[in-house]
């Protein structure tokens, strides 16, 4: 049995691998086959952590240290000084941009420390390559929970107390529109997730497929329980490599659980996924002219009425979430509506992933209270503008 | 690598190819709305979506050509053209704006001596745009085929595109 006393959690998002997180992955298990502590320390993969400005970064666990800006070359003296003596490597510290004060802790960095994470609550924790970091942070208990306590009304109206509004810009209440197709006349039903994030200086989502696709997939067969769908299909745009191999691992892993297909869990409850990947067409994040890009057809947008609820892909009653929103639901069925609508405003509830880009310190993906001011979001988890100018575009 | 990676098929003949295709569409008879997955198949095999293997695609799939061709030139990733072993694609999204993709555009273009849309007379590369890959943490960015290249400055270029023969 393997005692393992310290976990390296190495964030493998897009931007991390970009700058040699690979390299320094590898250049990390010599140092400790070097050290003979390849039996005690593991190195996990994880998705994005968010502060894409410093990456490679690195938490060491259960110290909670945090590393950036790595190098292979830094592999061996965090394995010798830190791993080995206890001894932290100060240099390659996280540094405050205007006082240049050193901060260890990855949970006294301000960029970290003022986010609440729900829908990302396992970005940059949970293994990539595996499912089993996901079983183990509670994952497919919501499902288990709507299956097995819960009638398809239920999760339905859980959905609409908690709140819950749709995140990819529309912000149309989540639950409304799972019981309107739950209403509708016609099977089969389909349940549909937009990954097609095209809006520039946007990457919540690719982000949340690389370092949690588990969440978005549970998500979608609670809500195909809910309205009655046993399909679901994911519409990820071209662009995002990395985002459809994670997707590709998770369904992987979640077949061979028996976690998707037929009679899951044992409740006769039926649910297949099928990945659909874009074509380059920015008008195919809407969502009638996606559901004509699944259709094989040119992804043109059409007028409504019909709702797609009603009359959606292949004609027949659909469901279409963003990734975020999906990314949510697990979470409210199974802490609670009330847990969830603990946090935002009184006609939002919940939190809202920010991307920051462009003329800002720390460039990276952040996860907030709605609520929150734009001026904490820019100056205090931001930490500021990398040049002094007027703030002249926000979006 | 997935389906949008164009194979390296100096093996394969043409009737292979056409086989390997042909196989893939019955095989995936019975989804719906599959044209897509099958025209990456396609220009996998191919490189590019000649009209021949747009007429192939409607025969074996009972549709009409000119359905095919509107898919095709509806899609800015279905390349109707050859393109190079390798396509570099800049984003010219607003992060990357404004963080100077327009001074690694030029560099671009001076380098490889093409414009954009154009591939280089060795057909080693093409140049193309996209309106963001949603790697704005690390911009100004290129992707060589699936490769993300960020944190550009126009004298980085020439390391990456060593790595690309």
């Amino acid at each position: 049995m393997n005692n393992i006393r310290t976990q390296l959690l190495l964030c493998h998002g897009t931007s991390c691998m970009s700058n040699g997180a690979a390299r320094v992955s590898e250049a990390l298990e010599e140092a400790l086959k070097e050290a003979n502590l390849d039996k005690e320390v593991e190195i996990i993969h994880t998705g994005c952590m968010g502060i894409c400005e410093l990456g490679p970064i690195m938490v060491v666990y259960p110290d909670g240290v945090f590393y950036q800006q790595l190098k292979p070359e830094d592999a061996r003296e965090i394995v010798q000084e830190h791993i080995l003596k206890g001894r932290v490597v100060q240099r390659l510290f996280y540094k405050k941009p205007k006082t240049e004060e050193l901060v260890a802790m990855m949970e006294d960095i301000d960029f970290f420390k003022l986010q609440r994470k729900i829908a990302r609550r396992n970005c940059g924790i949970i293994d990539v390559n595996t499912i089993d970091d996901y079983i183990g942070a509670d994952g497919f208990m919501a499902l288990a929970k709507a299956l097995t306590e819960m009638t398809p009304q239920e999760v339905i109206d859980e959905i609409k107390k908690s709140g819950l509004r749709g995140r990819g810009g529309a912000g149309f209440p989540t639950g409304l529109k799972w019981e309107f197709a739950a209403k509708a006349s016609g099977t089969p039903k389909y349940i549909l997730c937009n990954a097609d994030e095209g809006d520039p200086g946007a990457f919540m989502d690719r982000s949340m497929l690389e370092g949690d696709s588990y969440s978005v997939l549970e998500a979608m067969m609670i809500g195909g329980y809910a309205i009655g769908a046993s399909q679901g299909y994911i519409y990820v745009r071209a662009e995002y490599p990395l985002a459809i191999e994670r997707l590709r691992i998770a369904i992987d892993e979640m077949k061979k659980h028996n976690l998707l297909g037929k009679n899951i869990l044992g409740t006769g409850f039926d649910f297949d996924v099928e990945i659909r990947l874009g074509a380059g067409a920015f008008v195919c994040g809407e969502e009638t002219a996606l559901m004509h890009s699944i259709e094989g057809k040119r992804g043109e947008p059409r007028p409504r009425p019909p709702f797609p609820a009603n009359k959606g892909l292949f004609d027949s009653p659909t469901v279409l979430n963003n990734v975020e929103t999906l990314a949510n639901v697990p979470y409210i069925i199974l802490y609670g509506a009330d847990n969830f609508a603990s946090v935002g405003t009184e006609k939002s509830k919940g939190t809202k992933v920010f991307a920051l880009a462009g003329n800002i310190n720390n460039t990276g993906l952040i996860e907030v209270p709605i609520g929150i001011t734009l001026g904490e979001i820019v100056y205090n988890i931001g930490e500021g503008f990398r040049e002094i100018k007027n703030l002249r575009l926000f979006k | 690598m997935n389906e949008t990676t164009i194979i390296k098929n100096g093996e394969l003949t043409v009737e292979e190819k056409y086989q390997q295709l042909g196989d893939f569409i019955r095989e995936n008879k019975e989804k719906s709305g599959y044209l897509i997955p099958i025209l990456y198949k396609a220009q996998g095999l191919f490189g590019y979506l000649p009209s021949e293997v747009q007429r192939f695609i409607a025969d074996e799939m009972n549709i009409s050509v000119s359905e095919v061709f509107g898919v095709v030139t509806f899609y800015s990733y279905f390349k109707t053209q050859p393109v190079g072993r390798h396509t570099i694609t800049i984003c010219m999204g607003t992060a990357c704006y404004v963080r100077g993709a327009k001074k690694i555009l030029e560099a671009l273009q001076e380098k490889l001596g093409v414009k954009m849309g154009e591939t280089t007379e060795d057909l080693r590369f093409t140049l193309g745009e996209q309106r963001c890959f949603g790697s704005c943490g690390m911009a100004p960015v290129i992707m060589v085929d699936q490769d993300v290249h960020g944190r550009l400055t126009a004298n980085k270029l020439d390391a990456i595109l060593e790595k690309y023969k």
